[in-house]
């Protein structure tokens, strides 16, 4: 069947990415979409700490303790890139003025309801950080995550049970099982490894439809270090 | 007589009391005040309520005010520790120690902007429909609806610059700038601790922040 790794499905996502496009790409594994554009694609990558036009990681001997992004990451600056205040930042996002950010999640709704900033663990406190203004005011909110979670139990629900980011936000979720738009309709397969459709449907807390001219997910060989 | 906004650390603090709302910089990294803020666990004033991105980050001294127990309340937007231990703060707020008011980023730092721009409230779509919001006022503008949040004003702005003038001009270093803005605008008493100040006024083109926003500057 050949399910996607976590690297993998970063890249599956980072294809969808459109020339000229303003990105933000969340903290953890989303992050990683930059390094796989397609290389015709030239986009400005704005990081909600205020740099718009984030460019590749710092070698170290190059690093400036003041040039990271909002994941505290050493980073360089692409040509032509500035930076802002949060407030100006936010205001960029809050504003429309992003293309699409890419999201890490625990759960997405068929409705397109995003819970992905309180796992409630027991002894954390919790963190929000810009989750919500994200989810909430991106132009589209794409989703990578786990098909379902270590316990197999689905992460793609008819409603979510853990605390929401944001309502009717998700268009689309990119998994290592499928791609699956979130539609008036609920959820559309419109690529899936190859597993039966069952297979697929019983790993999934809500109704999947599933698109005429579904397709094959697949992507190229990349290894996850340890 | 020439306005000069340059103090010592020992001075930067004077007039601080128990009960101050503090605003902390800082995010991603870049621009902890620190040296400010071990100076204010020093001074040691109490029931202190905290504005600050992050009640836990790493490289944030935020955690040592919190540890001496100065601290009666955190408006932030990030309270968990990155140790196998709980921090400082978790350890209290678990034991109801301490209160929390956690803010999406992105209307925490417009709380604060509108504090300092005279605004006493505005409405924005972010948190809708979430526990974060919960209770407060809703009101539809267009098709969408949006939650009423409230301006966010401070006693004290423990700020992080690059260069300093006598006037109080800041300028920053990249990613350094985050909250300063906006916290030192929003503060009764703001001070900035910087690399340098600099005996030259610094070039209009440089000054990211108007000395206007700013009382004391600490070269440190």
């Amino acid at each position: 069947m050949s399910a996607l790794n976590r690297l993998q499905i970063t890249w599956r996502a980072a294809q969808d990415i459109a020339d000229h496009q303003v990105v933000n790409l969340g903290i953890g594994l989303p992050v990683h979409c930059s390094d796989y554009l397609r290389p015709e694609v030239d986009v400005i990558l704005q990081s909600e700490n205020g740099v718009i036009g984030v460019g590749p990681l710092a070698a170290p001997d190059k690093a400036d303790t003041d040039l990271v992004d909002a994941g505290s990451r050493r980073i360089t600056l692409r040509p032509g890139a500035s930076i802002v205040d949060s407030s100006w930042s936010f205001a960029m996002i809050r504003g429309g003025h992003i293309d699409v950010t890419i999201l890490g999640a625990f759960e997405v709704a068929a409705n397109g309801d995003l819970a992905n900033w309180d796992m409630r663990v027991p002894n954390r406190g919790p963190l929000v950080g810009g989750a919500m203004d994200l989810a909430a005011c991106a132009r589209e909110v794409r989703v990578i995550m786990e098909h379902v979670t270590r316990n197999g139990a689905p992460r793609l629900l008819e409603q979510c049970a853990l605390p929401l980011t944001a309502v009717r936000c998700v268009s689309r979720v990119y998994t290592d099982l499928a791609v699956v738009d979130v539609t008036p309709q609920g959820f559309v397969v419109r690529e899936m490894v190859a597993i039966s459709r069952d297979e697929l449907q019983a790993k999934t807390g809500a109704p999947l439809t599933f698109a005429s001219d579904c397709k094959l997910l697949t992507a190229p060989a990349i290894a996850v270090p340890d | 007589m020439p306005i000069d906004k340059r103090v010592s650390l020992n001075e930067a603090l004077d007039g601080v009391t128990d009960g101050a709302t503090v605003f902390i910089t800082g995010f991603g990294g870049a621009g902890f005040p620190n040296k400010l803020i071990r100076a204010l666990r020093e001074r040691g004033p109490k029931d202190l309520t905290l504005v600050v991105n992050s009640a836990t980050h790493r490289y944030s001294l935020t955690h040592e005010l919190i540890a001496a127990d100065l601290v009666r309340k955190v408006i932030c937007t990030a309270a968990r520790g990155h140790d196998k231990e709980p921090s400082p703060f978790e350890t209290r707020w678990m034991a109801g120690q301490i209160e929390l008011e956690m803010v999406p980023q992105g209307t925490f730092t417009e709380r604060i902007r509108a504090g300092g721009a005279g605004i006493p409230a505005f409405y924005t779509p972010v948190g809708f429909g979430t526990e974060l919001t919960r209770g407060k006022e809703v009101r539809r503008f267009g098709a969408r609806d949006y939650v009423m949040e409230e301006a966010i004003t401070g006693d004290l702005a423990l700020v992080r610059a690059d260069i300093a003038d006598r006037t109080g001009n800041l300028s920053f270093n990249y990613a350094q700038m985050n909250f300063g803005p906006v916290m030192a605008s929003a503060a009764k008493l703001a001070v900035a601790e910087v690399r340098a100040v600099s005996d030259e006024p610094l070039a209009r083109e440089r000054i990211q922040l108007p000395g206007v926003y700013v009382d004391r500057v600490v070269a440190v």
